[in-house]
């Protein structure tokens, strides 16, 4: 296992004594060269699970493995800058998540410029490396972020990532703000950047058949706890959990004959606020299949087979 | 198809915007027509000219520095372009309704839902305050917003962002419009939401028999609503027809190409993406032939020089495509046929 988290929470404390439960005990493993996508709505609590990960956000409670080791709770800025050589992240928006007022040479660079084992000229070096490597030319290291478009900003910004030479990357929504056409290029850089450096990846996306494409295995992720984790395919075409199943009901498929074809029965409802949680399963309130305990036991997490667990009681 | 039955006529429609840069050719002879009861999607990337497309015909270009250079756009054979505020409103917001993408900075923060909704009807249909607000419920209930006669009384900040698009909707239809234009109504939602909304479009169509624009960037969503559809790219139509002919028989290799760059859950998952390479053409000058042509893997010499006329693809007058490939002297490419066939096994 590269990474392993125990029962992982992160909880925002909003005043008045009201507490966001964002991540409430996620508990994952995600081996070695291995791409993991988490899919769920918005408000899921999948980004900031992202964050707790690599030292972005600090724990409330649980653990935080990376090779054996525990991550600490808060990262110091020593932490950082131990860490940051292992774990880094691309960002979902390639707009907000480059400084304006730096150039692409200092963007890139800044992480080796931290690291402070580099000259400046070996920085310019590997920054114009990785600049062809992710598709773009040693040219546009002088250039501003506003100079871009949203696919050239988002090779910027995996460039910056990876010329650290991380082992464990977290994609927070690479590819959600981007043109399809440009979407592919942007996961088939991805896919060759994991190839050749043998990189483990979680890719969070909200886009299920891309993440369906570019994972090995999946976990779906609803109000801030793990509902049901599998190989990408197991959980793609045989989802258990009534959410999974909802979820991949709803989304519509790029052919006209299966979508004629298919009922649309959309979701109920709304995902509810994860602000001061009661027990029971989270998804109980809109649940088709829900069950008198439902409301007020939280289900524990069930094997079904090779890697497949869901939490629901149905499978209890 | 009879020709009443056309609600909706656009003839080469052309829109510039001027800039320090130059003026930027947005829309560049742009043609379809809407038939009653139909879903017309228009699908393209960002910068194709979709939105400003239907933001002409509903007069809301701003002039300057937007410029409608040609064309025509006839509702039940009245000219919509070049009118007068006055006159305008009595086409948009009655007989055209229009939903945004994003249902956050398109409603007025300040106003409660109810009283949005109303002034639409107080406006339009000189109803008084009491009565219009009285509807506003029943349009809220139309839409499914639960407890319409509590939520008439908030304020956009205390709706989550399917509701606010509900909320568009019911204010859009009002006036019981015939055509609904709605401007990627899904695409800040989630896929449980977005499942919902296109749902409730779909349900208020057959109901209300309106026909439907649905302008978005995802062949997902057109596959699931479109009647016909219209593919455009720098600013033109490059391809139209109903949605099988665009799926299963498509001639232009750019809905190939967008296509081939969408995972598809049917084949198999180790097929590669294929990404479009490069980038479209720059509108300040757009090139003098087909605007593909830099990134189209089958390109000719022909396709530098001259723009591709409007051909008909395999002697179906609805299916049409600007590609040199359909001119009976054009090589056969074989890869049109091939992508085509990878998708049918799926019958």
């Amino acid at each position: 296992m590269l990474i392993e988290t125990v029962q992982l929470k992160k909880h925002f404390t909003l005043g008045r004594g009201q507490i966001l439960h964002a991540v409430d005990g996620v508990s994952i493993a995600i081996e070695e060269n291995e791409i993991l996508g988490l899919v769920g709505e918005s408000g899921s609590g999948k980004s900031t699970f992202g964050k707790a990960l690599i030292g972005l956000h600090a724990r409330t409670s649980g653990e935080a493995f990376y090779n054996g080791e525990l991550l600490p709770a808060r990262f110091s800025p020593k932490d950082h800058l131990h860490y940051s050589r292992e774990l880094q992240m691309i960002f979902q928006d390639p707009y907000s998540s480059l400084n304006p007022r730096m150039t692409v040479l200092e963007i890139i660079g800044e992480g080796l410029r931290i690291q402070g084992q580099h000259s400046k000229s070996q920085i310019r070096d590997q920054v114009a490396d990785w600049l062809s490597k992710v598709g773009l030319h040693a040219d546009h290291m002088s250039r501003y972020p506003h100079e871009f478009s949203g696919g050239q900003r988002q090779r910027i910004g995996i460039a910056r990532a990876m010329i650290i030479g991380p082992k464990f990357v977290v994609c927070d929504e690479p590819i959600s703000a981007l043109d399809v056409s440009v979407q592919a290029q942007i996961i088939n850089l991805l896919e060759e950047l994991k190839q050749s450096m043998g990189l483990t990846l979680l890719f969070i996306a909200h886009d299920l058949s891309m993440v369906r494409y570019v994972s090995d295995r999946m976990a779906v992720m609803y109000l801030g706890t793990l509902v049901e984790t599998g190989p990408a395919d197991d959980v793609f075409f045989e989802p258990k959990h009534p959410y999974t199943q909802l979820l991949i009901e709803s989304n519509p498929e790029p052919d006209p004959k299966l979508e004629r074809t298919r009922p649309h029965i959309p979701i109920k409802g709304e995902i509810t606020s994860p602000i001061n949680m009661k027990p029971g399963c989270r998804f109980a309130d809109r649940c088709p299949k829900v069950m008198e305990h439902c409301k007020t036991v939280t289900p524990a997490v069930t094997s079904l087979s090779d890697n497949h667990t869901v939490s629901c009681h149905l499978y209890q | 198809m009879p020709v009443s039955d056309r609600i909706l006529e656009v003839n080469d429609l052309s829109v510039e915007f001027s800039t320090y840069g130059g003026n930027v050719k947005a829309v560049r002879g742009v043609s379809f027509s809407v038939i009653r009861g139909e879903t017309l999607a228009i699908v393209g990337e960002s910068g194709c000219g979709k939105s400003v497309t239907v933001q002409a015909i509903m007069g809301l270009i701003p002039m300057p520095p937007g410029r409608i250079t040609g064309g025509s756009a006839k509702l039940n054979g009245h000219e919509l372009l070049g009118l007068e505020a006055k006159e305008a409103n009595q086409f948009r917001g009655i007989q055209i309704g229009m939903i945004f993408q994003d249902p956050m900075t398109s409603l007025n923060p300040t106003m409660t839902i109810g009283d949005q909704i109303a002034e639409t009807l107080m406006v339009h249909r000189g109803k008084s305050h009491k009565e219009a607000s009285e509807q506003a419920v029943d349009l809220l209930e139309k839409t499914h917003i639960p407890e319409a006669r509590m939520r008439v009384k908030q304020y956009p900040f205390e709706f989550s962002g399917g509701m606010l698009q509900r909320a568009m909707i019911a204010q859009s239809l009002a006036c019981n419009p015939s055509i609904l234009i709605a401007d990627e109504p899904t695409t800040a939602l989630d896929v449980t939401i977005q499942s919902q909304i296109l749902e409730l479009m779909a349900e208020l169509q057959r109901t209300e028999n309106m026909s439907i624009i649905l302008i978005t960037h995802d062949l997902a969503v057109v596959a699931r609503m479109a009647d016909r559809v219209a593919v455009m790219y720098a600013g033109q139509i490059v391809e139209m027809g109903s949605v099988d002919d665009i799926f299963y028989e498509s001639s232009h290799p750019y809905t190939l190409g967008l296509k081939s760059a969408m995972p598809s859950n049917i084949g198999d998952r180790d097929k590669k993406l294929m990404p479009i390479a490069g980038s479209p053409p720059d509108l300040f000058s757009p090139p003098q032939g087909c605007g593909y042509f830099a990134r189209c893997p089958y390109a000719m010499h022909l396709c530098e020089e001259r723009q591709p006329e409007e051909f008909v693809v395999q002697g179906r007058q609805d299916h049409r495509s600007r590609c040199w490939l359909q001119h009976q002297d054009a090589p056969k490419v074989d890869a049109l046929h091939q992508n085509n066939a990878d998708r049918s096994h799926v019958d």
